[in-house]
């Protein structure tokens, strides 16, 4: 097995392709960071309008320091990312079956469940990777170029302010729930490309359930809201935001706080819960497919 | 023959202070504020508005005469309503430059006296001020004041060993606050299932800034550039 996960792995790294991902989000995480470098104090205003203008300038370096650059990436990148997830996780089965290697594959002196375990592995192992990459590139990058400071969460309704002592350790599970949640979308990718013998299909169909499922996730429809919503993965996706959300007393931030807790663990329960379908229906389907190539 | 004595006595004391003319009150409490140069403050500011959590921060509030005021962050970010740069009161007084004093009677309960300023120049950014004033430490409790482009805000408080100076140990600042709202596409929430406020409760609010003073520098210099 072990000899198998290194193959895939080696498989995975050996492409050019894959490397063109770490490459676009270091682009744009880059990108983003000028931006804000040079250009902060329109987004400053922007996150601040909601205030009415009714306190005294907060200084842009302040308000814009490494941890809020973090977050702002974040919150841009953690829809993209699922799409870099689902090029190496929906290549998997379909790019061997397109290459007409998966009948040779199938023949070795492992299980055909073995087999997509080990796969499956690799794809998750990949989106970690991806994901650490983020994290060095995003957290720490922004935290040399910005410094630190207190960190605010602006939302639609109130704006959430923690200290800078109080942050690091949100970012540690909020990284852990994002790994949960793309690792969702590695098994929805995984399993598509389990029906599929060609890369392409899985790959865009798993592109077009985000960009849907995402587009829904932000409808401001309640027929919507009670419905469908709750039910979408790219709902509870979003759930790494909450471990920046605090509780207050008079206004008071209380340090070390979470809003609601529950919520969060329901959300990854939920994501989990999809991650087992989605791999049950590629068991499932995969033990009993024809490989005819 | 001694009851009688200390009778008068008191009689006298309590005719003294409610002798007082408001000119007289208001050109004690400034003489009390005038002996003060310049200061610098460290405190803690807590703020409470409806739509933010935000920590105790640490601030240092600087002030030069006659009407140079800053209040910098020692650490962290603090939201710091428009306006409260007048929670000095010898600021504040200076401020509103020539006034027409009205004497409104004590009020019901506190027996503090009130008085309500009316600046002349009708250019001056506050309106109207009314200060409640406790005659008898000759130090303003409360203040009232409408602004131009400010709103109303009031300023509660509470001395203790700066009182000789007319320096508060504590001012709680509270103000008119304006509703809050991003648009959702912007910050992408998560609903994590926490009750929401309806969008009526997070309108024409009264926030409030405590400021509580550990520390005062007083007449020891500060530096101009600081307010630049």
């Amino acid at each position: 097995m072990m000899a198998l996960l290194k193959i895939e792995i080696f498989k995975i790294f050996k492409r050019p392709r894959t490397y063109i991902a770490f490459s676009v989000i270091a682009l744009i995480i880059i990108l983003i960071q000028i931006a804000l470098k040079f250009g902060g104090d329109e987004y400053k205003e922007l996150m601040l309008s909601g205030t009415g203008n009714s306190f005294e300038e907060i200084p842009t370096k302040t308000i814009l320091n490494g941890y809020l650059i973090c977050f702002i990436i974040l919150n841009l990148l953690l829809i993209h990312v699922p799409i870099l997830v689902a090029l190496i996780a929906g290549d998997a089965v379909a790019g061997e079956a397109n290459m007409g290697t998966l009948r040779l594959l199938a023949s070795k002196p492992v299980s055909r469940i073995q087999l997509l375990l080990v796969k499956f592995t690799a794809s998750v192992i990949y989106t970690l990777i991806l994901l650490i990459w983020v994290a060095v590139l995003a957290l720490f990058g922004s935290m040399a170029l910005f410094g630190v400071d207190w960190l605010s969460i602006p939302r639609e309704l109130q704006l959430n302010v923690m200290e800078s002592d109080d942050v690091l350790w949100r970012y540690a599970l909020a990284f852990c729930f994002a790994a949960i949640g793309l690792i969702c979308v590695a098994a929805l990718a995984f399993m598509l490309s389990v029906f599929s013998d060609n890369s392409i299909g899985p790959i865009v169909t798993t592109v077009c359930v985000i960009i849907v499922f995402t587009i829904l996730t932000q409808l401001q429809i309640p027929f919507y809201d009670e419905t469908i919503k709750p039910y979408l993965f790219t709902t509870h996706m979003l759930g790494w935001k909450g471990f920046f959300y605090v509780k207050g007393v008079d206004g008071v931030t209380e340090k070390g706080s979470i809003e609601n807790f529950s919520s969060i663990i329901k959300s990854a329960a939920i994501l989990i819960g999809y991650t087992a379908a989605f791999l049950g229906i590629a068991f499932w389907y995969f033990k009993r497919k024809n490989i005819l190539s | 023959m001694k009851r009688f004595f200390l009778i008068i006595i008191t009689w006298l004391s309590i005719s003294q202070i409610s002798a007082q003319t408001p000119e007289e009150l208001i050109n004690k409490i400034t003489a009390k504020l005038e002996k003060v140069n310049d200061y610098t403050a460290k405190g803690k500011l807590k703020t409470n508005v409806v739509f933010i959590k935000a920590p105790i921060a640490s601030v240092k509030v600087y002030y030069k005469k006659p009407d140079k005021m800053k209040i910098i962050n020692e650490k962290g970010i603090s939201f710091i309503p428009k306006g409260s740069v007048n929670i000095n009161l010898a600021k504040f007084l200076s401020a509103a430059g020539n006034y027409e004093i009205v004497d409104a009677g004590k009020e019901a309960g506190t027996g503090l006296r009130i008085l309500k300023l009316l600046p002349s120049d009708e250019n001056s950014d506050i309106v109207l001020s009314t200060l409640y004033i406790d005659e008898k430490a000759e130090l303003v409790k409360k203040a009232k004041n409408t602004t131009r482009d400010n709103g109303t805000y009031e300023l509660e408080m509470s001395y203790g060993k700066y009182a000789s100076f007319g320096l508060p140990d504590k001012v709680i600042f509270s103000f008119n606050t304006k509703d809050y709202k991003l648009p959702k596409g912007v910050t992408f929430d998560y609903d994590d299932g926490a009750e929401k406020k309806s969008d009526d409760s997070l309108k024409n609010k009264k926030g409030k800034v405590e400021i509580t003073y550990s520390e005062y520098l007083i007449n020891k210099g500060v530096d101009d550039a600081i307010f630049n």
